[in-house]
Protein backbone atom coordinates (compact mmCIF):
# COMPACT_ATOMS: atom_id res chain seq x y z
CA UNK A 1 0.00 0.00 0.00
CA UNK A 2 3.03 2.26 0.21
CA UNK A 3 3.06 2.98 -3.54
CA UNK A 4 -0.70 3.55 -3.26
CA UNK A 5 -0.16 6.34 -0.78
CA UNK A 6 2.56 7.83 -2.97
CA UNK A 7 0.20 8.01 -5.95
CA UNK A 8 -2.56 9.42 -3.76
CA UNK A 9 -0.23 12.27 -2.81
CA UNK A 10 0.74 12.82 -6.47
CA UNK A 11 -2.92 13.00 -7.55
CA UNK A 12 -3.76 15.32 -4.67
CA UNK A 13 -0.80 17.61 -5.42
CA UNK A 14 -1.67 17.83 -9.12
CA UNK A 15 -5.28 18.61 -8.29
CA UNK A 16 -4.28 21.22 -5.74
CA UNK A 17 -1.94 22.84 -8.29
CA UNK A 18 -4.67 23.02 -10.93
CA UNK A 19 -7.12 24.57 -8.48
CA UNK A 20 -4.82 26.96 -6.66
CA UNK A 21 -2.74 28.36 -9.54
CA UNK A 22 -5.70 30.21 -11.10
CA UNK A 23 -6.65 31.62 -7.69
CA UNK A 24 -3.10 32.78 -6.98
CA UNK A 25 -2.77 34.17 -10.50
CA UNK A 26 -6.04 36.07 -10.13
CA UNK A 27 -5.03 37.54 -6.78
CA UNK A 28 -1.65 38.54 -8.22
CA UNK A 29 -3.24 40.04 -11.32
CA UNK A 30 -5.79 41.99 -9.31
CA UNK A 31 -2.98 43.70 -7.36
CA UNK A 32 -0.96 44.78 -10.40
CA UNK A 33 -3.00 47.91 -11.13
CA UNK A 34 -0.39 50.35 -9.81
CA UNK A 35 2.75 50.10 -11.88
CA UNK A 36 5.71 48.42 -10.18
CA UNK A 37 4.17 47.68 -6.78
CA UNK A 38 1.39 45.47 -5.51
CA UNK A 39 -1.61 47.41 -4.31
CA UNK A 40 -5.31 47.06 -3.62
CA UNK A 41 -6.17 49.83 -6.08
CA UNK A 42 -8.31 47.57 -8.23
CA UNK A 43 -10.43 46.61 -5.22
CA UNK A 44 -10.81 50.25 -4.22
CA UNK A 45 -11.88 51.19 -7.72
CA UNK A 46 -14.36 48.31 -7.89
CA UNK A 47 -15.87 48.81 -4.45
CA UNK A 48 -16.11 52.55 -5.00
CA UNK A 49 -17.87 52.18 -8.34
CA UNK A 50 -21.51 53.25 -7.88
CA UNK A 51 -22.56 50.78 -10.58
CA UNK A 52 -20.98 47.98 -8.55
CA UNK A 53 -22.96 49.02 -5.49
CA UNK A 54 -26.18 49.39 -7.45
CA UNK A 55 -25.97 46.10 -9.35
CA UNK A 56 -24.72 44.19 -6.33
CA UNK A 57 -27.58 45.56 -4.25
CA UNK A 58 -30.04 44.66 -6.99
CA UNK A 59 -28.79 41.08 -7.16
CA UNK A 60 -28.80 40.66 -3.37
CA UNK A 61 -32.40 41.84 -3.33
CA UNK A 62 -33.29 39.51 -6.21
CA UNK A 63 -31.64 36.63 -4.32
CA UNK A 64 -33.63 37.41 -1.15
CA UNK A 65 -36.92 37.45 -3.07
CA UNK A 66 -35.90 34.26 -4.89
CA UNK A 67 -35.29 32.52 -1.57
CA UNK A 68 -38.64 33.70 -0.17
CA UNK A 69 -40.48 32.55 -3.30
CA UNK A 70 -38.58 29.25 -3.30
CA UNK A 71 -39.43 28.56 0.35
CA UNK A 72 -43.09 29.45 -0.19
CA UNK A 73 -43.34 27.00 -3.08
CA UNK A 74 -41.10 24.18 -1.90
CA UNK A 75 -41.77 23.81 1.84
CA UNK A 76 -45.56 23.28 1.74
CA UNK A 77 -45.23 21.02 -1.29
CA UNK A 78 -42.49 18.81 0.12
CA UNK A 79 -44.38 18.62 3.43
CA UNK A 80 -47.67 17.73 1.80
CA UNK A 81 -46.01 15.11 -0.42
CA UNK A 82 -44.50 13.47 2.64
CA UNK A 83 -47.71 13.62 4.67
CA UNK A 84 -50.51 12.91 2.25
CA UNK A 85 -49.49 12.32 -1.34
CA UNK A 86 -46.44 10.06 -1.39
CA UNK A 87 -47.68 8.65 -4.69
CA UNK A 88 -46.94 12.04 -6.28
CA UNK A 89 -43.31 12.01 -5.16
CA UNK A 90 -41.82 10.72 -8.45
CA UNK A 91 -43.75 13.36 -10.44
CA UNK A 92 -42.65 16.21 -8.17
CA UNK A 93 -39.06 15.00 -8.13
CA UNK A 94 -39.07 14.80 -11.89
CA UNK A 95 -40.38 18.37 -12.18
CA UNK A 96 -37.80 19.70 -9.73
CA UNK A 97 -35.07 18.11 -11.85
CA UNK A 98 -36.33 19.74 -15.07
CA UNK A 99 -34.28 22.93 -14.59
CA UNK A 100 -31.16 20.77 -14.82
CA UNK A 101 -32.41 19.36 -18.12
CA UNK A 102 -33.66 22.58 -19.70
CA UNK A 103 -30.83 25.11 -19.95
CA UNK A 104 -31.50 28.50 -18.32
CA UNK A 105 -31.17 30.25 -21.67
CA UNK A 106 -34.02 28.15 -23.07
CA UNK A 107 -36.26 28.83 -20.07
CA UNK A 108 -35.75 32.59 -20.31
CA UNK A 109 -36.24 32.46 -24.09
CA UNK A 110 -39.61 30.87 -23.43
CA UNK A 111 -40.47 33.63 -20.91
CA UNK A 112 -39.57 36.35 -23.40
CA UNK A 113 -41.84 34.84 -26.05
CA UNK A 114 -44.70 33.90 -23.71
CA UNK A 115 -44.93 36.87 -21.38
CA UNK A 116 -44.20 39.73 -23.81
CA UNK A 117 -46.15 43.00 -23.79
CA UNK A 118 -48.80 41.65 -26.15
CA UNK A 119 -49.45 38.42 -24.31
CA UNK A 120 -52.36 37.74 -21.93
CA UNK A 121 -49.90 37.90 -19.01
CA UNK A 122 -47.64 40.83 -19.95
CA UNK A 123 -44.89 40.46 -17.35
CA UNK A 124 -42.41 42.19 -19.64
CA UNK A 125 -44.60 45.27 -20.14
CA UNK A 126 -43.44 46.90 -16.90
CA UNK A 127 -40.24 47.11 -14.86
CA UNK A 128 -41.90 45.55 -11.84
CA UNK A 129 -43.24 42.72 -13.94
CA UNK A 130 -39.81 42.05 -15.46
CA UNK A 131 -38.21 42.06 -12.01
CA UNK A 132 -40.86 39.60 -10.87
CA UNK A 133 -40.18 37.41 -13.90
CA UNK A 134 -36.45 37.43 -13.12
CA UNK A 135 -37.13 36.32 -9.55
CA UNK A 136 -39.47 33.63 -10.86
CA UNK A 137 -36.80 32.48 -13.30
CA UNK A 138 -34.22 32.34 -10.52
CA UNK A 139 -36.66 30.36 -8.38
CA UNK A 140 -36.94 27.75 -11.14
CA UNK A 141 -33.13 27.58 -11.38
CA UNK A 142 -32.92 27.07 -7.62
CA UNK A 143 -35.78 24.54 -7.54
CA UNK A 144 -33.62 21.37 -7.75
CA UNK A 145 -31.35 22.49 -4.91
CA UNK A 146 -34.09 23.95 -2.73
CA UNK A 147 -36.33 20.91 -3.05
CA UNK A 148 -33.55 18.44 -2.30
CA UNK A 149 -32.40 20.43 0.73
CA UNK A 150 -35.91 20.72 2.19
CA UNK A 151 -36.80 17.10 1.43
CA UNK A 152 -33.62 15.92 3.16
CA UNK A 153 -34.54 18.07 6.14
CA UNK A 154 -38.06 16.63 6.29
CA UNK A 155 -36.66 13.12 6.21
CA UNK A 156 -34.94 13.70 9.56
CA UNK A 157 -38.14 14.67 11.40
CA UNK A 158 -41.28 12.69 12.06
CA UNK A 159 -43.70 14.72 9.97
CA UNK A 160 -46.81 12.68 10.77
CA UNK A 161 -46.43 12.66 14.56
CA UNK A 162 -45.60 16.37 14.66
CA UNK A 163 -48.63 17.16 12.53
CA UNK A 164 -51.00 15.06 14.63
CA UNK A 165 -49.61 16.50 17.85
CA UNK A 166 -50.17 20.03 16.52
CA UNK A 167 -53.68 19.13 15.44
CA UNK A 168 -54.51 17.77 18.88
CA UNK A 169 -53.47 21.14 20.26
CA UNK A 170 -55.87 22.78 17.81
CA UNK A 171 -53.46 24.14 15.21
CA UNK A 172 -54.61 24.91 11.66
CA UNK A 173 -52.59 24.15 8.54
CA UNK A 174 -50.97 27.59 8.41
CA UNK A 175 -49.85 27.31 12.01
CA UNK A 176 -48.55 23.78 11.49
CA UNK A 177 -46.40 24.76 8.53
CA UNK A 178 -45.07 28.06 9.86
CA UNK A 179 -44.70 27.19 13.55
CA UNK A 180 -44.05 23.45 13.60
CA UNK A 181 -42.62 22.23 10.30
CA UNK A 182 -40.62 25.28 9.20
CA UNK A 183 -38.67 25.68 12.46
CA UNK A 184 -37.82 21.98 12.34
CA UNK A 185 -36.42 22.14 8.82
CA UNK A 186 -35.03 25.64 9.18
CA UNK A 187 -31.43 24.49 8.90
CA UNK A 188 -32.16 22.57 5.71
CA UNK A 189 -34.05 25.57 4.33
CA UNK A 190 -31.13 27.87 5.16
CA UNK A 191 -28.70 25.50 3.41
CA UNK A 192 -30.84 25.66 0.31
CA UNK A 193 -31.11 29.42 0.73
CA UNK A 194 -27.35 30.00 0.82
CA UNK A 195 -26.83 27.78 -2.21
CA UNK A 196 -29.54 29.74 -4.01
CA UNK A 197 -27.83 32.97 -2.98
CA UNK A 198 -24.50 31.79 -4.42
CA UNK A 199 -26.15 30.74 -7.69
CA UNK A 200 -28.30 33.84 -8.13
CA UNK A 201 -25.78 36.52 -7.20
CA UNK A 202 -23.58 36.28 -10.28
CA UNK A 203 -26.17 34.83 -12.66
CA UNK A 204 -25.69 36.25 -16.13
CA UNK A 205 -27.96 34.66 -18.74
CA UNK A 206 -31.42 35.46 -17.40
CA UNK A 207 -30.55 38.91 -16.08
CA UNK A 208 -28.88 39.87 -19.32
CA UNK A 209 -31.66 38.65 -21.60
CA UNK A 210 -34.32 40.31 -19.45
CA UNK A 211 -32.22 43.52 -19.46
CA UNK A 212 -32.04 43.78 -15.69
CA UNK A 213 -29.32 45.89 -14.00
CA UNK A 214 -27.98 42.85 -12.11
CA UNK A 215 -24.50 41.91 -10.94
CA UNK A 216 -23.86 39.27 -13.64
CA UNK A 217 -24.27 41.57 -16.64
CA UNK A 218 -22.22 44.21 -14.79
CA UNK A 219 -19.40 41.70 -14.34
CA UNK A 220 -19.53 40.85 -18.02
CA UNK A 221 -19.45 44.52 -18.95
CA UNK A 222 -16.44 45.22 -16.74
CA UNK A 223 -14.69 42.16 -18.17
CA UNK A 224 -15.09 43.47 -21.67
CA UNK A 225 -13.80 46.97 -20.87
CA UNK A 226 -11.26 46.83 -18.04
CA UNK A 227 -8.00 45.07 -17.28
CA UNK A 228 -7.44 44.67 -13.54
CA UNK A 229 -10.90 45.18 -12.08
CA UNK A 230 -12.25 41.85 -13.41
CA UNK A 231 -9.59 39.95 -11.46
CA UNK A 232 -10.55 41.81 -8.28
CA UNK A 233 -14.22 41.04 -8.96
CA UNK A 234 -13.41 37.36 -9.52
CA UNK A 235 -11.74 37.23 -6.09
CA UNK A 236 -14.71 38.98 -4.48
CA UNK A 237 -17.10 36.54 -6.16
CA UNK A 238 -15.01 33.58 -5.04
CA UNK A 239 -15.01 34.90 -1.47
CA UNK A 240 -18.81 35.22 -1.53
CA UNK A 241 -19.24 31.68 -2.87
CA UNK A 242 -16.83 30.45 -0.20
CA UNK A 243 -18.77 32.28 2.52
CA UNK A 244 -22.07 30.75 1.39
CA UNK A 245 -20.64 27.22 1.30
CA UNK A 246 -18.97 27.66 4.71
CA UNK A 247 -22.27 28.80 6.20
CA UNK A 248 -23.94 25.67 4.79
CA UNK A 249 -21.22 23.50 6.37
CA UNK A 250 -21.50 25.24 9.72
CA UNK A 251 -25.29 24.90 9.62
CA UNK A 252 -25.11 21.21 8.81
CA UNK A 253 -23.43 20.64 12.16
CA UNK A 254 -26.60 21.80 13.88
CA UNK A 255 -28.88 19.65 11.75
CA UNK A 256 -30.61 16.70 13.45
CA UNK A 257 -28.79 13.47 12.66
CA UNK A 258 -31.42 10.79 12.18
CA UNK A 259 -35.12 10.23 11.85
CA UNK A 260 -37.11 9.19 14.91
CA UNK A 261 -39.32 7.13 12.67
CA UNK A 262 -38.73 6.73 8.96
CA UNK A 263 -41.85 7.41 6.93
CA UNK B 1 -65.64 4.30 18.89
CA UNK B 2 -64.34 5.18 15.46
CA UNK B 3 -60.99 4.24 14.07
CA UNK B 4 -60.58 7.44 12.11
CA UNK B 5 -57.21 9.01 12.58
CA UNK B 6 -56.96 12.51 13.97
CA UNK B 7 -55.73 14.04 10.75
CA UNK B 8 -58.83 12.83 8.94
CA UNK B 9 -60.95 14.71 11.46
CA UNK B 10 -59.05 17.88 10.83
CA UNK B 11 -59.56 17.61 7.09
CA UNK B 12 -63.25 16.91 7.40
CA UNK B 13 -63.91 19.62 9.93
CA UNK B 14 -65.18 18.96 13.41
CA UNK B 15 -68.84 18.38 12.63
CA UNK B 16 -68.65 16.48 9.35
CA UNK B 17 -69.55 12.80 9.51
CA UNK B 18 -67.04 10.32 8.08
CA UNK B 19 -68.93 9.72 4.84
CA UNK B 20 -68.91 13.40 3.99
CA UNK B 21 -65.22 13.52 4.83
CA UNK B 22 -64.54 10.98 2.10
CA UNK B 23 -66.36 13.07 -0.46
CA UNK B 24 -64.36 16.20 0.34
CA UNK B 25 -61.03 14.52 0.70
CA UNK B 26 -59.75 14.47 -2.85
CA UNK B 27 -59.88 18.20 -3.67
CA UNK B 28 -58.33 19.20 -0.30
CA UNK B 29 -55.50 16.77 -0.80
CA UNK B 30 -54.64 18.26 -4.17
CA UNK B 31 -55.02 21.83 -2.97
CA UNK B 32 -51.84 21.38 -0.95
CA UNK B 33 -49.68 20.87 -4.00
CA UNK B 34 -51.62 23.14 -6.34
CA UNK B 35 -49.29 26.19 -5.96
CA UNK B 36 -46.29 24.07 -6.89
CA UNK B 37 -47.94 22.59 -9.97
CA UNK B 38 -49.34 25.93 -11.12
CA UNK B 39 -45.86 27.46 -10.76
CA UNK B 40 -44.17 24.58 -12.57
CA UNK B 41 -46.66 24.58 -15.42
CA UNK B 42 -46.66 28.34 -15.90
CA UNK B 43 -42.93 28.98 -15.62
CA UNK B 44 -41.27 25.73 -16.57
CA UNK B 45 -43.48 23.52 -18.69
CA UNK B 46 -45.49 25.98 -20.79
CA UNK B 47 -42.57 28.25 -21.80
CA UNK B 48 -40.61 25.19 -22.91
CA UNK B 49 -43.62 23.76 -24.71
CA UNK B 50 -44.15 27.10 -26.43
CA UNK B 51 -40.63 26.93 -27.89
CA UNK B 52 -40.96 23.28 -28.85
CA UNK B 53 -44.24 23.95 -30.67
CA UNK B 54 -42.74 27.07 -32.25
CA UNK B 55 -39.94 24.94 -33.61
CA UNK B 56 -42.48 23.08 -35.72
CA UNK B 57 -44.44 26.09 -36.97
CA UNK B 58 -43.88 28.70 -39.66
CA UNK B 59 -44.81 32.39 -39.45
CA UNK B 60 -48.40 31.61 -40.37
CA UNK B 61 -48.64 29.08 -37.57
CA UNK B 62 -48.84 26.07 -39.85
CA UNK B 63 -47.02 22.86 -39.07
CA UNK B 64 -43.62 22.53 -40.75
CA UNK B 65 -40.27 20.80 -40.51
CA UNK B 66 -38.51 23.72 -42.22
CA UNK B 67 -37.03 25.10 -38.98
CA UNK B 68 -35.52 21.79 -38.03
CA UNK B 69 -34.15 21.48 -41.57
CA UNK B 70 -32.83 25.04 -41.19
CA UNK B 71 -30.53 23.90 -38.40
CA UNK B 72 -28.79 21.65 -40.87
CA UNK B 73 -28.83 24.14 -43.70
CA UNK B 74 -28.81 27.80 -42.57
CA UNK B 75 -29.73 30.50 -45.07
CA UNK B 76 -27.19 32.93 -46.50
CA UNK B 77 -27.59 36.62 -45.88
CA UNK B 78 -26.49 39.23 -48.36
CA UNK B 79 -26.55 42.15 -45.95
CA UNK B 80 -23.03 43.40 -45.48
CA UNK B 81 -24.00 45.61 -42.52
CA UNK B 82 -25.24 42.58 -40.68
CA UNK B 83 -21.86 40.96 -41.27
CA UNK B 84 -20.08 43.95 -39.81
CA UNK B 85 -22.35 44.02 -36.81
CA UNK B 86 -22.02 40.41 -35.78
CA UNK B 87 -18.42 39.31 -35.58
CA UNK B 88 -19.39 35.69 -35.67
CA UNK B 89 -20.80 35.97 -39.17
CA UNK B 90 -18.09 35.99 -41.81
CA UNK B 91 -18.06 37.66 -45.20
CA UNK B 92 -17.04 35.06 -47.74
CA UNK B 93 -17.05 35.44 -51.54
CA UNK B 94 -19.40 38.41 -51.53
CA UNK B 95 -21.87 36.48 -49.42
CA UNK B 96 -22.61 36.81 -45.80
CA UNK B 97 -21.95 33.35 -44.45
CA UNK B 98 -23.80 32.43 -41.34
CA UNK B 99 -21.83 29.99 -39.30
CA UNK B 100 -23.43 26.65 -39.69
CA UNK B 101 -25.69 26.06 -36.72
CA UNK B 102 -24.75 22.44 -36.98
CA UNK B 103 -21.09 23.38 -36.50
CA UNK B 104 -22.03 25.33 -33.37
CA UNK B 105 -23.83 22.29 -31.98
CA UNK B 106 -20.81 20.19 -32.82
CA UNK B 107 -18.33 22.49 -31.04
CA UNK B 108 -20.65 22.59 -28.03
CA UNK B 109 -20.91 18.82 -27.94
CA UNK B 110 -17.14 18.44 -28.28
CA UNK B 111 -16.36 20.92 -25.51
CA UNK B 112 -18.99 19.42 -23.21
CA UNK B 113 -17.77 15.90 -23.91
CA UNK B 114 -14.07 16.75 -23.49
CA UNK B 115 -14.61 18.75 -20.30
CA UNK B 116 -16.92 16.13 -18.81
CA UNK B 117 -14.56 13.23 -19.58
CA UNK B 118 -11.45 15.05 -18.32
CA UNK B 119 -13.38 16.30 -15.30
CA UNK B 120 -14.77 12.85 -14.60
CA UNK B 121 -11.47 10.97 -14.73
CA UNK B 122 -9.56 13.63 -12.80
CA UNK B 123 -12.40 13.88 -10.27
CA UNK B 124 -12.51 10.11 -9.88
CA UNK B 125 -8.74 9.98 -9.33
CA UNK B 126 -8.96 12.68 -6.67
CA UNK B 127 -11.94 11.00 -4.98
CA UNK B 128 -10.13 7.65 -4.86
CA UNK B 129 -6.99 9.36 -3.56
CA UNK B 130 -8.80 11.07 -0.69
CA UNK B 131 -11.01 8.10 0.26
CA UNK B 132 -8.68 5.15 -0.31
CA UNK B 133 -5.21 6.66 -0.59
CA UNK B 134 -4.40 6.71 3.10
CA UNK B 135 -4.06 10.49 3.16
CA UNK B 136 -4.55 12.37 6.43
CA UNK B 137 -8.19 12.95 7.35
CA UNK B 138 -8.07 16.73 7.10
CA UNK B 139 -7.19 16.46 3.42
CA UNK B 140 -10.43 14.64 2.75
CA UNK B 141 -12.63 17.20 4.47
CA UNK B 142 -10.66 20.13 3.03
CA UNK B 143 -10.97 18.70 -0.49
CA UNK B 144 -14.71 18.13 -0.11
CA UNK B 145 -15.27 21.64 1.23
CA UNK B 146 -13.21 23.18 -1.54
CA UNK B 147 -15.05 21.07 -4.12
CA UNK B 148 -18.36 22.40 -2.85
CA UNK B 149 -17.11 25.93 -3.41
CA UNK B 150 -15.35 25.37 -6.74
CA UNK B 151 -18.27 23.47 -8.29
CA UNK B 152 -20.37 26.59 -7.71
CA UNK B 153 -17.66 28.98 -8.84
CA UNK B 154 -18.67 29.27 -12.47
CA UNK B 155 -19.97 31.92 -14.77
CA UNK B 156 -18.33 35.24 -15.46
CA UNK B 157 -15.85 35.33 -12.51
CA UNK B 158 -14.39 31.97 -13.56
CA UNK B 159 -13.63 33.40 -16.98
CA UNK B 160 -11.83 36.34 -15.30
CA UNK B 161 -9.75 33.96 -13.21
CA UNK B 162 -8.60 32.02 -16.26
CA UNK B 163 -7.85 35.19 -18.22
CA UNK B 164 -5.64 36.27 -15.32
CA UNK B 165 -3.93 32.85 -15.39
CA UNK B 166 -3.65 31.78 -19.01
CA UNK B 167 -4.49 34.97 -20.89
CA UNK B 168 -1.71 36.67 -22.84
CA UNK B 169 -0.61 38.55 -19.72
CA UNK B 170 -1.69 35.88 -17.26
CA UNK B 171 0.59 34.72 -14.47
CA UNK B 172 1.04 31.17 -15.77
CA UNK B 173 1.68 32.39 -19.31
CA UNK B 174 4.25 34.94 -18.13
CA UNK B 175 6.04 32.54 -15.78
CA UNK B 176 6.20 29.80 -18.42
CA UNK B 177 7.64 32.34 -20.83
CA UNK B 178 10.18 34.12 -18.61
CA UNK B 179 11.29 31.25 -16.37
CA UNK B 180 11.00 28.26 -18.68
CA UNK B 181 11.30 30.12 -21.97
CA UNK B 182 8.15 28.45 -23.24
CA UNK B 183 5.68 30.74 -24.94
CA UNK B 184 2.40 28.81 -24.97
CA UNK B 185 0.80 31.33 -27.32
CA UNK B 186 3.60 30.82 -29.84
CA UNK B 187 2.87 27.12 -29.64
CA UNK B 188 -0.72 27.49 -30.67
CA UNK B 189 -2.47 27.74 -27.30
CA UNK B 190 -5.17 30.34 -26.96
CA UNK B 191 -7.49 30.80 -24.00
CA UNK B 192 -10.18 31.85 -26.50
CA UNK B 193 -10.21 28.46 -28.17
CA UNK B 194 -11.60 24.97 -27.84
CA UNK B 195 -8.91 23.84 -25.40
CA UNK B 196 -8.90 27.13 -23.53
CA UNK B 197 -12.63 26.86 -22.88
CA UNK B 198 -12.40 23.14 -22.07
CA UNK B 199 -9.63 23.75 -19.55
CA UNK B 200 -11.77 26.48 -17.95
CA UNK B 201 -14.89 24.29 -17.76
CA UNK B 202 -12.85 21.54 -16.10
CA UNK B 203 -12.46 23.91 -13.14
CA UNK B 204 -16.09 23.34 -12.14
CA UNK B 205 -16.42 19.85 -13.64
CA UNK B 206 -13.74 18.15 -11.48
CA UNK B 207 -15.16 19.40 -8.14
CA UNK B 208 -18.68 18.41 -9.18
CA UNK B 209 -17.40 14.91 -9.95
CA UNK B 210 -15.59 14.75 -6.59
CA UNK B 211 -18.76 15.82 -4.73
CA UNK B 212 -20.97 13.25 -6.49
CA UNK B 213 -18.63 10.27 -6.75
CA UNK B 214 -17.08 10.36 -3.25
CA UNK B 215 -20.20 8.83 -1.62
CA UNK B 216 -20.14 6.07 -4.27
CA UNK B 217 -16.54 5.21 -3.38
CA UNK B 218 -17.41 5.38 0.30
CA UNK B 219 -20.13 2.86 -0.49
CA UNK B 220 -17.58 0.25 -1.54
CA UNK B 221 -17.82 -2.08 1.40
CA UNK B 222 -14.65 -3.14 3.15
CA UNK B 223 -15.98 -6.69 3.28
CA UNK B 224 -15.83 -6.94 -0.51
CA UNK B 225 -12.10 -6.28 -0.46
CA UNK B 226 -11.65 -8.81 2.33
CA UNK B 227 -13.82 -11.37 0.55
CA UNK B 228 -11.83 -10.90 -2.65
CA UNK B 229 -8.57 -11.25 -0.74
CA UNK B 230 -9.85 -14.41 0.96
CA UNK B 231 -10.64 -15.88 -2.43
CA UNK B 232 -7.07 -15.14 -3.48
CA UNK B 233 -7.66 -12.09 -5.68
CA UNK B 234 -4.75 -9.74 -6.34
CA UNK B 235 -5.26 -5.98 -5.93
CA UNK B 236 -5.54 -5.65 -9.70
CA UNK B 237 -8.18 -8.35 -9.87
CA UNK B 238 -10.09 -6.77 -7.00
CA UNK B 239 -10.20 -3.48 -8.89
CA UNK B 240 -11.01 -5.01 -12.26
CA UNK B 241 -13.69 -7.45 -11.06
CA UNK B 242 -15.24 -5.70 -8.07
CA UNK B 243 -14.56 -1.96 -7.85
CA UNK B 244 -14.89 -0.99 -11.50
CA UNK B 245 -18.15 -2.91 -12.16
CA UNK B 246 -19.71 -1.40 -9.02
CA UNK B 247 -18.60 2.18 -9.65
CA UNK B 248 -19.13 2.08 -13.40
CA UNK B 249 -22.86 3.02 -13.52
CA UNK B 250 -22.55 5.97 -11.16
CA UNK B 251 -19.41 7.05 -12.97
CA UNK B 252 -21.13 7.04 -16.37
CA UNK B 253 -24.19 8.68 -14.89
CA UNK B 254 -22.10 11.50 -13.49
CA UNK B 255 -20.24 11.95 -16.79
CA UNK B 256 -23.62 12.56 -18.41
CA UNK B 257 -24.62 15.02 -15.70
CA UNK B 258 -21.35 16.90 -16.24
CA UNK B 259 -22.02 16.88 -19.98
CA UNK B 260 -25.43 18.50 -19.56
CA UNK B 261 -23.92 20.93 -17.07
CA UNK B 262 -21.35 22.13 -19.60
CA UNK B 263 -23.72 22.05 -22.55
CA UNK B 264 -26.16 24.63 -21.18
CA UNK B 265 -23.49 26.94 -19.74
CA UNK B 266 -23.09 30.26 -21.45
CA UNK B 267 -21.78 32.92 -19.06
CA UNK B 268 -18.22 31.59 -18.79
CA UNK B 269 -17.85 31.17 -22.53
CA UNK B 270 -19.40 34.54 -23.29
CA UNK B 271 -17.19 36.41 -20.83
CA UNK B 272 -14.11 34.50 -21.96
CA UNK B 273 -14.42 34.54 -25.71
CA UNK B 274 -17.05 37.19 -26.38
CA UNK B 275 -18.64 35.78 -29.50
CA UNK B 276 -15.48 34.50 -31.14
CA UNK B 277 -16.18 30.88 -30.32
CA UNK B 278 -19.52 29.75 -31.66
CA UNK B 279 -20.88 27.35 -29.11
CA UNK B 280 -24.62 26.79 -29.47
CA UNK B 281 -25.78 28.71 -26.35
CA UNK B 282 -23.93 31.79 -27.63
CA UNK B 283 -25.60 31.48 -31.04
CA UNK B 284 -28.97 31.21 -29.29
CA UNK B 285 -28.06 34.19 -27.09
CA UNK B 286 -27.25 36.30 -30.15
CA UNK B 287 -30.46 35.12 -31.80
CA UNK B 288 -32.61 36.10 -28.80
CA UNK B 289 -30.95 39.50 -28.52
CA UNK B 290 -31.05 40.48 -32.14
CA UNK B 291 -32.66 37.83 -34.31
CA UNK B 292 -29.38 37.52 -36.20
CA UNK B 293 -30.68 34.52 -38.12
CA UNK B 294 -33.65 36.60 -39.35
CA UNK B 295 -36.06 33.85 -38.56
CA UNK B 296 -37.54 33.68 -35.06
CA UNK B 297 -38.64 30.11 -35.61
CA UNK B 298 -35.05 29.03 -36.28
CA UNK B 299 -34.32 30.24 -32.74
CA UNK B 300 -37.08 27.97 -31.43
CA UNK B 301 -35.56 25.11 -33.38
CA UNK B 302 -32.13 25.75 -31.81
CA UNK B 303 -33.69 25.78 -28.34
CA UNK B 304 -35.57 22.59 -29.17
CA UNK B 305 -32.33 20.94 -30.28
CA UNK B 306 -30.65 21.90 -27.00
CA UNK B 307 -33.52 20.41 -24.99
CA UNK B 308 -33.35 17.21 -27.05
CA UNK B 309 -29.61 16.83 -26.37
CA UNK B 310 -29.70 17.57 -22.63
CA UNK B 311 -32.94 15.57 -22.35
CA UNK B 312 -31.37 12.50 -23.95
CA UNK B 313 -28.35 12.92 -21.69
CA UNK B 314 -30.60 12.94 -18.63
CA UNK B 315 -32.57 9.90 -19.73
CA UNK B 316 -29.27 8.02 -19.77
CA UNK B 317 -28.35 9.58 -16.43
CA UNK B 318 -31.54 8.34 -14.74
CA UNK B 319 -31.05 4.92 -16.28
CA UNK B 320 -27.48 4.61 -14.96
CA UNK B 321 -28.50 6.06 -11.63
CA UNK B 322 -31.15 3.42 -10.99
CA UNK B 323 -28.66 0.73 -11.96
CA UNK B 324 -26.02 2.06 -9.57
CA UNK B 325 -28.45 2.38 -6.67
CA UNK B 326 -28.92 -1.36 -6.68
CA UNK B 327 -25.41 -1.70 -5.34
CA UNK B 328 -24.85 1.39 -3.27
CA UNK B 329 -27.31 1.61 -0.46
Amino acid sequence: MKSGRFWAWVVFALGAAYFFIPLIATVEFSMRMRRGVYSFDAYEVVLGDPRFQATFGYSVLAAVFTIILGVLIVVPTAYWIRLRLPQLRPVVEFITLLPLVIPAIVIVFGYIRMYGSNSPLPFLASDTGTNALLVIGYATLALPYMYRAVDTGLRTIDVRTLTEAAQILGAGWGTIITRVILPNVLIAVLSGAFLTFAIVLGEFTMASLLNRPAFGPYLQNIGANRAYEPAALAIIAFAITWACMSLIQILSRFAPRSANRPN
Amino acid sequence: MTDLSLSDHAIAGKTAPPSEARAFRLPTQWLGVAPFFIFAIMFLVLPTLYLVLGAFQNDAGAFTFDNIVGIFDPPNLSNYMQCQYDSWISWVDGNCKLPSILAAYWISIKISLASSLIGAFAGLAIAIAIVRGGLPNWIRSATLTFSGVASNFAGVPLAFAFLATLGRLGLATVILNTVFGFNIYAHGFNILSFWGLTLTYVYFQIPLMVVIITPAIDGLKKEWGEAAATLGATTAQYWRMVVIPVIWPSFLGTVILLFANAFGAIATAYALTGSSLNIIPIVLYAQIRGDVLHNPHLGYAIAFGMIVITGLANVFYIWFRTRSERWLK
